[in-house]
């Protein structure tokens, strides 16, 4: 079976500086797949090749076989990946609902002029993404509910912005879900409230999921492989607690002889 | 977990919607009751009776307005929604008035039917948006406002010297040069002549319906949507499977027909075009009614473009003028100094010292230095203790002004007591510069005056009349 994405000696600089190099990745069908690494290792980078920010110096990206490199990051989305932001990157001044619709445009196809006369077909397709946007948005249960959906989406507070942002990438009805530190800045409560989420976001809704994690916690509650990077090269990969105890990774996060003291 | 969305929460919404207070209150809730095309249908028929009861010659005025209201309806989808800092849509209203001046006149031996000249200036505008919107697949915010703006000038400057191009020949002018164009025909639909102010005026009525429902429809779609995500966020709304340059190309061609559109009719009604009719003043008004009335709002627009196009109007009487001013000075005490006996203090006090300058000014020279009062209401009130001057009014109004300047710096550096003493005679100063120059030329004071509106009406309501406000941090 052909792995959701697979990423083949990729390699991408920023002038002199060597960001990635020869880094392979798969996700699997199905599969929840944890990049770690101390900052500065190229794990943004890699989201950001992935997504079609930047393109890479060599390498090949392939999305359920087929080639994406070169291709804009909208086409990217259209083709059924989906992501978030370390930074969050919600659009602070629309409602919440409008946050979440907005990430249809891709899937819809009313004309202009047909949105100008609301023509039939056209309020068929705005009723059929605005129940789209709420089963979405229902994912999230008690957190987003529906008195909330007409709110701006500033006046969320930032544990909430986060859960938009994923509701928001769910509505491109993606295959791969990209999640830059879902749970950067939460507290103990609400990110152990992310490690079931990214659990049920496989289980429910069926993505395979790639998520870059600073939280050994949620690491280790949702991953079926951990992807070690640093300086831009893996430096292990495997199960949670291979990664874990590997000598270069605890090199990696703690410095030259932490691996040796323990 | 209970049904998506559906909660004790929601449940209760309909009590928890957003209270309004104050006396306006009453006022908001009732606005609020009446379903949105009411609202519209209200507003219209308002302005329909804006040439049955306006006094002669103010249609003209109501025209102008409404042409107004057209551009800046189409900026705001550009500038309001998009998020792009078009500096150049002036030259699209410029664009279409030509055009049809051309097509419409002696210009070209071809007269073209309106029928025909109308959509295909309006494709013609929106395909020359969709050119000018190039630059902004790379460019934003004020990179894209210079490269805009250059296309404005050139504008104004290709029809100003048309004869002079290379390869043209000096016979041929299609625009007229610095001259313009005229003997444009009107519009005329259906066998139907556009040819007196009450016509145009209803026809562009009509057209605001069409254009005011168009667009909300517009904004509440997907396009719309589309739009306002790439003003929020380019990037992540390009990863939420937006073509974010198709999109701009879209807002440009859109607001560029819109404006081509309303620049057919401004020919029409004007019977001719002007290269000075489309210099970036204009642009800036069409800006300032879009900023006024709050920028991203339907409402907001047509609300500031009327504001901004009768304001001017109204203070043209300087009793109008006077009554701005003299509440002006009022508001800004009452705003200081936040207490009412302090304010009655001060007006008190720049009483007293204006009847000790009248009394000391008449006992050196003698009554035939005094020149006739202004004939407003205020002015009488102040007429007691007010010098006006009959001779050298001018030199010494120019002398006061100084003085009222170095007398406001005085005020912003001294305390207490001090303060009072600086801020009573260069009060008075002011008033004296008033009565004695600026009401005497209202039409250079209204231009002041709507200006110090301006600024405080941003200052106090930055998301403009009607706009909502926008959040730029997270």
């Amino acid at each position: 079976m052909t792995p959701i994405l697979e990423i083949r000696g990729l390699a991408k600089s920023f002038g002199g500086l060597r960001v990635i190099q020869s880094l392979d990745v798969t996700v699997g069908a199905g599969e929840i797949v944890s990049v770690i690494g101390p900052n500065g290792a190229g794990k943004t980078t890699l989201f950001n090749m992935i997504s079609g920010i930047y393109q890479p110096d060599v390498g090949e990206i392939l999305l359920d076989g087929a080639s994406i490199v070169g291709a804009s990051p909208e086409q990217i989305a259209n083709l059924g990946i989906a992501r978030t932001f370390q930074t969050l990157r919600i659009f602070l001044n629309m409602t919440v609902r409008e946050n979440v619709m907005a990430a249809t445009y891709g899937a819809t196809k009313t004309r202009l002029w047909q949105s100008v006369l609301r023509t039939p077909a056209a309020r068929r397709e705005e009723q059929a993404i605005r129940r789209l946007a709420e089963e979405k948005l229902g994912f999230f249960g008690d957190r987003l509910v529906g008195y909330r959906w007409d709110q701006p989406a500033y006046s969320l507070s930032y544990a909430n912005r986060r859960r938009l942002e994923i509701a928001r990438a769910m509505a491109s009805e993606p295959r791969l879900l990209m999640l830059d530190e879902p749970a950067a800045g939460m507290n103990p409560a609400e990110t152990r409230e992310v490690t079931e989420l990214i659990g049920r976001l496989r289980e429910e809704a069926g993505y395979s999921i790639l998520v870059i994690e600073h939280d050994m916690h949620v690491v280790e509650g949702i991953s079926d492989r951990v992807v070690a990077l640093d300086h831009g090269v893996k430096i292990a990969e495997g199960s949670f607690e291979e990664v874990a105890e590997d000598p270069g990774v605890i090199e990696a996060y703690l410095g030259h002889g932490a691996a040796k003291t323990r | 977990m209970s049904d998506i969305g559906v909660d004790r929460w929601v449940e209760e919404s309909g009590d928890r919607h957003e209270q309004y207070s104050g006396w306006t209150a009453p006022a908001r809730r009732l606005f609020d009751s009446i379903r949105p095309g009411w609202r519209l249908g209200g507003f219209v028929f308002l302005l329909a009776l804006f040439p049955i009861l306006a006094p002669q010659g103010t249609v003209r005025v109501g025209i102008t307005a409404l042409l107004l209201v057209m551009l800046a309806l189409g900026l705001n989808v550009v500038v309001g929604w998009a998020g792009l800092l078009d500096l150049g849509y002036v030259a699209f209203y410029g664009f279409g008035a030509y055009f049809y001046a051309i097509v419409a006149s002696d210009q070209l031996p071809a007269h073209w039917p309106s029928w025909i000249a109308i959509p295909v200036i309006v494709v013609a505008t929106a395909l020359l948006g969709a050119l000018l919107s190039l630059p902004s697949r790379r460019l934003v915010g004020d990179y894209l406002a210079i490269m805009t703006l250059f296309f404005a000038q050139v504008f104004v400057e290709l029809v100003r010297n048309f004869q002079r191009l290379p390869g043209i020949s000096p016979d041929f002018d299609l625009t007229g040069g610095p001259n313009g164009i005229t003997g444009v025909t009107p519009w005329s639909l259906f066998g139907f002549e556009f040819n007196t102010f009450n016509r145009n005026f209803y026809l562009l009525l009509a057209l605001l319906v069409l254009l005011v429902v168009g667009l909300h429809n517009i904004d509440n779609s997907r396009t719309g949507r589309a739009w306002r995500a790439l003003r929020e966020d380019t990037l992540a709304a390009e990863h939420m499977t937006t073509p974010v340059n198709r999109l701009k190309m879209l807002a440009f061609a859109v607001g560029a027909a819109i404006a081509g559109l309303t620049g057919t009719i401004f020919a029409s009604v004007q019977v001719g075009v002007f290269p000075n009719n489309f210099l970036l003043v204009f642009l800036i008004t069409i800006y300032a009614a879009l900023i006024l009335g709050g920028i991203g709002s339907i409402p907001g627009a047509v609300v500031g473009a009327i504001v901004v196009a009768f304001a001017p109007e109204l203070l043209r009487n300087p009793g109008t003028g006077s009554w701005l001013f003299y509440i002006g000075l009022v508001a800004i005490l009452v705003g200081t100094l936040k207490k009412w006996s302090l304010v009655a203090g001060i007006v008190a006090g720049v009483a007293a010292f204006g009847f000790l300058v009248r009394q000391t000014a008449l006992t050196i020279w003698d009554d035939s230095i005094l020149g006739v009062a202004n004939d407003t209401f205020v002015a009488r009130i102040v007429d007691g203790w007010l010098l006006i001057l009959g001779q050298h009014q001018d030199v010494v109004a120019n002398y006061a002004f100084v003085l009222t300047v170095v007398g406001g710096l005085g005020v912003t550096v001294t305390k207490g007591w001090w303060r009072a003493v600086v801020a009573i005679p260069t009060i008075y100063l002011a008033i004296l510069v008033w009565e004695n120059k600026l009401a005497l030329q209202p039409a250079v004071t209204r231009q002041l005056l709507f200006g110090g509106v301006l600024m405080v009406m941003m200052a106090v309501r930055p998301q403009g009349i009607l706009g909502t406000r926008r959040v730029e941090i997270t």
